[in-house]
């Protein structure tokens, strides 16, 4: 099994870790709910070091990426990143991406652990004549995310630069020989940044990250938090997970992310069609059958993926991802139901095998972050 | 820690503890710490009769759900109230405050096929 360079990092702050698609990370340090909470209510630390990190250098780098993502690129600036779907020639979901613009012909591509071989193979095999090189630098590499309403003023102590970054924007920083790419971005609905540091430099990083914080008090403004509460967070804040809300074989316009497909992408001078744009205008004129859909459930009980959505005695939908949410102190989820039972406020109900829960469609996210 | 040794264990990971016909059922420290956080508990009411080996009830967490059994045969004659409004004490306390049922038992004899603590702690430790 593959090891972070934060492996010893998590084991002497007590983790249960547990295997990830290949990958040894933490779960959990104290409990998922307490790591939850703190996260929304000061600032948690999490080890994504498994997540893929793809760079895409070349005269052809833009044209690649354009080819494979399903959002335009081209009119990104340097210095700004940007969620994608990567898309299948049927219009299903091969992935969802973050793409960041580091150069006219350079970018980086963050992509799920499970799905690091096979889109390093999709691109590889969207190359034809192209001229561009693809690296995976995952092992090389790592990131960390530092997420939470305080998290910003802790990086204030050490830069006054990523603090004024705009949302989806980073800054490269050269620390003595290792270069550090640090972003306005995250997968919790709170403010926050997520790092990306040679795996050679973590742990002199970590020391100069965390010199101000005691991680072991228990009113530290940061403590670290596992894969458990990264998922429910994500969950609250709404946002899709490969392998749920996300497939291969799930139309990418079920997925509530239309903000993330350009549809009319090949049109403009750089135009380009996307990998998937042909089968996604059929089934836009087809007409869109089923949706991704939020749900308040009645009481304390949990409903899990693939239990039934009912609307009546006819199954209208299935579960994708549900917990008990910290925050709302309720059961939640998300489901993938028929479009015309998708809109806000419509009474459906979720079998549980034993039992019937009701349950009332809602809009995404659950939870969004208090403005500052 | 070591399992405590005054009460019987099963490979479902329920410990089970006799005190004159009373039993009380709990899960242990290894079986709360595989689930996680718990955030649910339903026990099927008092006065329900239990066969051997069958399921009294359910307890949920963040990861999943799991059912629970009672090894003994009996009549559940009061559930743990407390873990309704607060499930987290199955995770503290999973060997006194967070217990589940208690049932009167009239043949407690399927007690003997259980583990030991130290028996239980070899294997699940």
């Amino acid at each position: 099994m593959l090891k972070t360079p934060f492996y010893d990092f998590h084991v002497e702050h007590g983790a249960k870790m547990v295997d990830f698609a290949g990958w040894e990370m933490p779960i959990l340090y104290s409990g998922i709910i307490e790591e939850h909470r703190q996260v929304r209510s000061s600032g948690g630390l999490f080890d994504v070091s498994h997540m893929g990190r793809f760079w895409v250098r070349g005269r052809h780098a833009r044209r690649l990426l354009e080819r494979v993502c399903s959002r335009r690129v081209s009119d990104m600036q340097v210095g700004q990143c940007r969620y994608s779907l990567v898309c299948n020639e049927q219009g299903g979901v091969r992935d969802d991406v973050l793409v960041y613009r580091l150069d006219d012909d350079a970018f980086m591509v963050v992509v799920n652990a499970s799905n690091r071989e096979k889109l390093f193979e999709h691109f590889e095999s969207a190359r034809g004549d192209w001229v561009f090189k693809l690296e995976d630098r995952t092992v090389e590499t790592a990131m960390v995310a530092l997420q939470g309403p305080n998290a910003m003023g802790l990086i204030g102590k050490v830069s006054q630069e990523v603090p004024s970054l705009k949302r989806f924007r980073f800054v490269e920083k050269n620390l003595l020989i290792a270069k550090l790419l640090v972003s306005r971005t995250g997968y919790t609905g709170e403010d926050g940044v997520e790092a990306i540091l040679p795996a050679n430099f973590v742990n002199h990083a970590m020391k100069l990250l965390l010199k101000d914080v005691n991680m072991s008090e228990a009113e530290a403004a940061i403590k670290p938090a596992g894969l458990g509460a990264r998922d429910t967070l994500r969950m609250e804040a709404g946002m899709p997970l490969y392998g749920h809300e996300l497939e291969e074989d799930l139309c990418a316009l079920s997925c509530g992310l239309d903000f993330a497909i350009s549809m009319d992408k090949d049109g403009d001078e750089r135009g380009e069609p996307f990998i998937g744009l042909e089968a996604l205008r059929r089934a836009q004129q087809e007409g869109i059958r089923e949706k991704i859909v939020g749900l308040m459930l009645d009481g304390r009980r949990t409903a899990r993926p693939n239990m039934a959505v009912m609307n009546g005695d006819k199954q209208v939908g299935r579960i994708t991802s549900a917990c008990l949410s910290p925050t709302l102190g309720r059961p939640i989820a998300m489901a993938l139901v028929e479009i015309k039972h998708a809109e806000p406020g419509a009474t459906l109900e979720v079998e549980t095998g034993r039992a019937r829960i009701e349950a009332e469609v809602t809009k995404l996210p659950f939870y969004q972050a208090p403005k500052k | 820690m070591p399992s405590p040794s005054d009460r019987r264990y099963t490979d479902s990971h329920e410990w089970h503890k006799l005190t004159g016909e009373t039993l009380t059922l709990g899960l242990t420290k290894h079986a709360v710490e595989e689930l996680t956080d718990i955030t649910y508990v339903e026990m099927k009411p008092a006065g329900t009769e239990i066969e051997p080996g069958s399921e009294v009830g359910e307890v949920e967490s963040v990861k999943a759900t799991s059912e629970v059994y009672c090894a003994v045969g009996g009549e559940i004659i009061e559930i743990n109230d407390k873990l309704m409004d607060d499930p987290s004490l199955l995770n503290n306390d999973p060997y006194e405050e967070g217990w589940l049922v208690r049932l009167r038992v009239t043949d407690a004899s399927t007690l003997d096929e259980l583990m030991s603590g130290e028996a239980y702690d070899e294997r699940y430790g």
